[in-house]
């Protein structure tokens, strides 16, 4: 890796890839480093798996509908796997990209099908599992349902059933909080700072053998919504 | 009759702004039929009387028709009708009567309204007495007024006539019209004479019946229990009681009594048992002279006998009061039904009501009058619950009549005490809970517990008002209930999701936000502070914000221990989470007991900490730094919010607050500077923020913040500059900034903005200590600005407006353009004013006035010198000492002062007690206004047989210097009458005296030599100052500079030498 030659193609990529992202040569340059670490099944491609371990670790995105359709949004030739170039991006967007980048990344994620519109039976997808515990007398699904028909209230704009992106971008608009509204798809801020610490500590080559595995971590994650919904529920 | 309807009627208390109404009682019933007797009968009025027409007409809301007053001598005129008769003098007619409001303007035609209104002529008169309080006043002129203490107003008027009769009888000549204005006078004289007699009369047989009253009678308790009978039955709906029973053998004694002999000998008259439905024991009742009371019930010993013992000390007048406190069913069925049985059919329950036939009714009119007046009443009672607390638990629980409409008090508090006790379980829950999750130290908890317990009581001003059971909810109830399902069951996607769709809803409207709480929203958004979630931090706060305007959320929140949680936040990295964690701070902390916590738990350092932002005014403004700009604006909303309370002024400046808000003073957005200046206002009222404004160079900003184009920020700044100037180096920089302009300014806005206006004024008032600023007010003719708003102002404002004139005159060209503005007549008008602080300004300025001679002439034709000797009898100090202080210049200036004085029948000798003070001031004032009064020899006589001698005495071991001057001042002016001299010797004044001489005031100096000099002509005097060694220090102040201190330290010299010489020449002869 070390080689001339490779320090040429690294030089030359990172000069091509600071015309495309908001990054520094700096993290680009570690960011890099990141990729070809984690590509480890094959050279120059980030597979999904790989991916999604990366995800879970430390962006936090623990549902699984969303690990894939992030890596979907990531995967802008749709070739199954992610280039350099397809990662430095995405990645890119995660930490510093701007209000327009995030809400085009939480659209595509959510836009299951890749029609360009949310539709009813997207959101109930999306929405599936966001109740931790449903009321015994009623039925879960048409909780869901219900649910489903607030945020349509609030994001169809043009009332014509289903979420288009200017639609989406309008919802996001007035409200902020609306941008993860069907599922957490961005790093929040603390997760930035770790993932920017690592790559600053490790030179983007952290290694991830010895770290706790998806199927822990989200054993993990579970009990700890449990908690903090067991949390809530104190009060009653 | 004025006297008898102030003093004896039983008046009800004025709510909602009304003027109170004359309650039914059989006193007042009686006063009406003699008022009556006397407007209908001839009761020896001569026709003259009768025609004689009033200086203001009587006018009332009548429930006469227009066509009642057809025929002859009335014209109609579309739906009023007017008398043919007009008064001579402006030609209004005599009686006019348009849509329901009646005037009328002399006492025949009042005399005609009563025949014609015929057996309603009682509710006329009750409503014309109820709405004209001094219809002496009306008819004869203001200046009859019914006024406490001493009214030689008829005296006055006496001599007026003789006085111009004599005139009359020498200028023969003289024209017709004056002689008849002189019949006139004396006609008014006879109607007063003869009014003053139907009030006396009123006023002794109203002291028959109260004396009658007072204590209970068998007759009386027996009147009641028949009446309670009436009320009385199984049906629960139809009854207010389940039955009412006398206790023990059904044996009368001989006088009435059913107790038996024993018990008579302690007072009881008998004994009675109630059966409430609401209450499950039955009440056993003690009918005792003195009132009454509950018992213990029967006796566990003894079958047939009572316990005797009282289970507690509450004493009531009546039954029907006691039954109320007990049994809220009773109270509801009496409110209820209000009179409606009483007419059917019950005649006693009728009688003990209202004696009177007339009353019936009106009594019905009345009564849907009341009921209206309950509903509207609701919400003011509910305010003014807190102010009844501190009644209730007066020993004798007094409740003057049957009045119903009160029966709502007993039945709110009751309501009141449960859901407070309601609300005090969920919070001792709430803090179960948060044992568990929170880690703050056990015993603090406890503290805070035990201590919020009962501060909550005392402010808890909100009361809760639940939707009745079956009330239909709205349908935002529900929706809202199925969004706070999703916060509670949904991961934070859905939560995220609810909270977005619970802002959409109108936070602003209470249904919803006490829906929220009602479903339980609010303890699940105060939970979501304590994830790790910022999304749903942000959401769940932005709720919390919204909702938290409403007092009774603030109070859910702070004992759902909310303020704990978002006092953490505030040290949290983003930004916008600080932002509104300190936003909703502001909004909760606005009762005590929040502010408190704030503070303990170290949110006022943290907010203070927000207040440190970058820079404020640079050109660019990246987002970043609007946002920190942002976070300290917020951050002094909520101090601006806590500084309501000391402590927490003290944690701000202990945090550092001020150097900081003296940064963000310069800013230049309105947004920014209203929350600030609101806190420094806030603060300014303690020395050491005072201090600290001044010191940081905070007065220029403010200055330049009152010509802002806000009122609110101009308020606040006017406000803060008004606390702040009590010190004199303010002022001045106040003045150096430019800052007085802009203050009257404020004033020639013509702003309806009462807060604004009060400020300002304040402000004018504190400003114009420093007699530089006069001289800039005077400039800016502020004066004129000032007495145009001593009209049509509020309290709060007037107190300052007239502050400021006092302070103004003290400047003598002042006083002139005072009375040149024509502010003498409004400030003598406030002299009959009744707020405390109010009275202390008008007082003062009234005297600072009668220091001009010319001035002195305007107030003593309006009377005022006795306006202000009746507010010696004010109970509160300063206003006695402040109106003692104006006197004075009143007796050194006005004409004919020593005959002034002494037409104030009793004033003398009320000044003379005052003496009796223990309040320094009001000494030094009182002994002022006696050495001005001692000027006159009369007068001097007057007191000295009052014993102003002894009294001025007993003072002279004051160590106080004011007091000292003005009481040598008035010793020495009281040496001057009789045997004085000798008397203050006697009264071992003298020696007292002499030591007044070692005092460091010059003053002192002048005043007791001159007292000394005075004392000195007696031989006995110069024996004893002599002996307390007066030589050494009086021989030094011959040689002052002050001629007048000379002289009279000469004086006393020569005195003693004198008498030595005649020692010895007799010694040797």
């Amino acid at each position: 890796m070390a080689s001339k030659q490779g320090r040429q193609a690294k030089e030359q990529a990172i000069t091509n890839l600071l015309k495309c992202t908001r990054l520094s040569r700096e993290e680009i340059s570690l960011l890099i480093d990141r990729f070809s670490e984690l590509c480890q099944k094959e050279e120059g491609k980030l597979h999904r798996l790989e991916f999604r371990d990366e995800l879970n670790r430390f962006f936090n995105i623990t549902d699984d509908i969303l690990m894939d359709r992030v890596f979907r949004a990531f995967d802008k030739k749709s070739t199954g796997t992610l280039k350099l170039e397809d990662y430095v991006q995405g990645i890119g967007k995660f930490l510093n990209g701007t209000t327009e980048d995030h809400v085009q990344l939480c659209f595509d994620a959510y836009d299951l099908n890749n029609d360009n519109y949310i539709s009813r039976e997207e959101m109930f997808q999306l929405l599936k599992s966001c109740l931790v515990k449903a009321p015994t007398e009623e039925d879960p699904d048409e909780l869901v349902k219900e649910l489903v028909e607030i945020v349509m209230k609030k994001m169809d704009k043009d009332h014509d059933g289903r979420v288009s992106l200017p639609d989406f971008r309008a919802a996001v608009e007035e409200e902020k909080l609306m941008l993860e509204a069907l599922g957490k798809c961005l790093p929040d801020e603390k997760c930035k700072l770790t993932f920017q610490e690592m790559l600053r500590m490790s030179g983007g080559r952290y290694n991830s053998a010895g770290s706790v595995s998806i199927s822990e971590q989200r054993d993990k994650e579970a009990r700890r919504h449990q908690k903090g919904h067991q949390q809530k529920m104190m009060v009653y | 009759m004025g006297q008898t309807l102030q003093r004896a009627a039983q008046w009800t208390t004025a709510t909602d702004g009304q003027s109170g109404k004359l309650e039914f009682s059989t006193l007042n019933e009686d006063l009406l039929n003699t008022v009556l007797n006397f407007a209908e009968g001839p009761g020896g009025k001569s026709p003259e009387e009768g025609k004689l027409v009033f200086k203001k007409p009587l006018t009332w809301t009548t429930a006469l028709k227009p066509s009642a007053f057809s025929g002859s001598g009335y014209i109609e005129k579309g739906t009023s009708v007017v008398s043919e008769a007009t008064s001579p003098k402006d030609n209004l007619p005599l009686l006019e009567l348009s849509g329901n409001k009646l005037s009328v303007l002399s006492l025949e035609y009042a005399e005609n309204v009563l025949r014609v209104a015929g057996d309603k002529k009682m509710v006329e008169l009750r409503a014309c007495l109820e709405e004209n309080k001094d219809p002496v006043a009306n008819m004869l002129g203001d200046r009859f007024a019914t006024v406490d203490g001493a009214d030689n107003s008829i005296f006055r008027y006496h001599e007026e006539i003789t006085k111009e009769i004599e005139l009359l009888s020498k200028q023969s000549d003289e024209s017709e019209e004056k002689r008849r204005e002189l019949e006139e006078k004396k006609l008014v004289l006879s109607l007063r004479l003869k009014l003053l007699r139907l009030d006396e009369q009123m006023l002794n047989a109203s002291i028959i019946k109260i004396t009658n009253d007072v204590r209970l009678n068998p007759k009386i308790v027996d009147g009641e229990v028949s009446v309670l009978k009436q009320v009385s039955g199984e049906d629960d709906n139809r009854y207010a009681l389940q039955y009412i029973n006398y206790f023990g053998e059904n044996y009368v004694y001989q006088n009435g009594c059913r107790a038996q002999p024993w018990r008579q000998l302690n007072g009881d008259i008998c004994y009675l048992i109630i059966k409430c439905f609401d209450v499950e024991q039955p009440l056993y009742v003690t009918a005792n002279t003195s009132g009454y009371y509950l018992n213990k019930g029967p006796s566990s010993e003894k079958t047939g006998q009572l316990d005797y013992e009282r289970p507690d000390s509450d004493t009531y007048r009546e039954l029907v009061t006691m039954i109320k406190a007990k049994s809220r069913h009773f109270a509801d069925m009496i409110s209820k039904q209000e009179f409606n049985i009483k007419q059917q059919k019950d005649r006693d329950l009728h009688l003990a009501v209202a004696q009177d036939d007339d009353q019936d009714m009106e009594a019905t009119a009345r009564s849907e009058h009341h009921h209206h007046q309950y509903q509207s009443n609701k919400e003011q009672t509910q305010r003014d619950e807190k102010d009844r607390k501190k009644i209730q638990p007066a020993r004798t629980k007094l409740e003057p009549s049957l009045k119903w409409k009160n029966l709502s008090l007993d039945d709110e508090q009751r309501s009141h005490k449960s859901d407070h006790r309601h609300v005090s379980k969920r919070f001792a829950n709430a803090h179960e809970s948060r044992n568990k999750s929170m880690k703050t130290p056990q015993a603090d908890q406890e503290d805070h517990f035990s201590e919020s317990s009962t501060e909550s009581e005392e402010e808890e001003e909100a009361i809760e008002r639940r939707p009745e059971a079956n009330a239909d909810l709205p349908s935002e109830y529900w929706q809202i209930q199925k969004l706070v399902k999703y916060l509670k069951g949904g991961n934070q996607t859905a939560t995220i999701i609810a909270l977005c769709s619970l802002r959409d809803f109108n936070l602003t409207q209470e249904t919803c936000q006490l829906a929220i709480r009602d479903v339980g929203g609010l303890e699940v958004l105060i939970n979501l502070l304590d994830t790790d979630e910022v999304k749903c931090k942000i959401g769940a706060l932005k709720i919390l914000k919204e909702i938290s305007r409403n007092t009774q959320i603030r109070r859910a929140i702070a004992d759902l221990g909310g303020l704990q949680t978002m006092v953490k936040i505030l040290r949290d990295q983003d930004k916008d989470l600080k932002c509104l964690a300190a936003e909703t701070i502001a909004n909760v902390a606005k009762f005590r007991r929040a502010r408190r916590t704030v503070r303990q738990h170290g949110g006022i350092k943290r907010l203070v900490h927000l207040l440190d932002c970058v820079k404020l005014n640079s050109t660019v403004m990246t987002p970043e730094m609007e946002m920190s700009v942002e976070v300290a604006r917020c951050g002094a909303l909520a101090l601006w919010s806590c500084s309501k309370s000391k402590k927490n002024k003290e944690a701000m400046r202990k945090a550092g607050a001020i150097p900081l808000l003296a940064k963000l003073l310069k800013s230049e957005h309105e947004n920014m500077l209203i929350p600030v200046v609101g806190t420094l206002q806030e603060c300014a009222s303690e020395p050491s923020y005072g201090l600290a404004i001044r010191t940081e160079g905070m007065i220029e900003d403010l200055v330049k913040n009152l010509k802002s184009s806000n009122q609110e920020l101009q308020m606040h700044c006017a406000a803060a500059i008004f606390k702040c100037a009590e010190e004199k180096e303010t002022r001045d920089l106040v003045r150096q900034y430019g800052g007085l302009d802009p203050l009257v300014g404020l004033l020639s806005s013509g702003t309806d903005d009462k807060q604004l206006l009060a400020a300002a004024t304040g402000a004018i008032w504190k400003c114009s200590i420093s007699p530089e600023n006069v001289q800039r007010f005077q400039e800016l003719k502020a004066i004129d600005m000032l007495v145009g708003l001593l009209n049509n102002q509020p309290e709060e404002v007037l107190v300052n407006v007239v502050g400021a004139l006092g302070e103004l005159a003290k400047d003598p060209p002042n006083r002139m353009a005072i009375r040149k503005a024509g502010g003498i007549s409004p400030l003598v008008n406030l002299l009959t004013g009744t707020n405390q602080a109010l009275l202390v300004n008008v007082t003062r300025a009234v005297g600072q006035c009668a220091e001009e001679p010319d001035n002195m002439i305007i107030i003593d034709k309006l009377d005022g010198v006795r306006l202000l000797w009746s507010l010696l009898k004010n109970q509160n100090r300063d206003v006695q000492a402040s109106a003692a202080w104006a006197i004075c210049p009143c007796i050194e200036n006005a004409k004919d002062a020593g005959e002034m004085v002494r037409s104030f029948v009793g004033g003398l000798e009320l000044i003379v007690s005052l003496l009796k003070s223990e309040d320094k001031e009001v000494l030094a004032a009182v002994c002022a206004a006696i050495a001005n009064i001692a000027k006159d020899e009369e007068n001097l006589a007057v007191i000295t047989d009052h014993g102003v001698v002894p009294m001025l005495a007993k003072l002279t071991h004051t160590t106080d210097d004011k007091l000292r001057r003005h009481l040598a001042e008035a010793i020495a002016r009281c040496c001057n009458w009789g045997n004085n001299r000798i008397s203050f010797g006697k009264e071992r004044a003298v020696a007292p005296l002499v030591r007044y001489l070692k005092s460091k005031d010059e003053n002192v100096h002048r005043s007791t030599a001159r007292a000394l000099f005075q004392l000195s002509k007696n031989p006995e005097n110069c024996i004893t100052m002599h002996e307390a060694g007066v030589v050494k220090p009086l021989i030094k102040m011959v040689g002052s500079k002050d001629e007048d201190l000379q002289e009279s330290s000469a004086g006393c010299i020569g005195n003693i030498r004198r008498l030595a010489l005649a020692n010895e020449k007799a010694r040797y002869s």
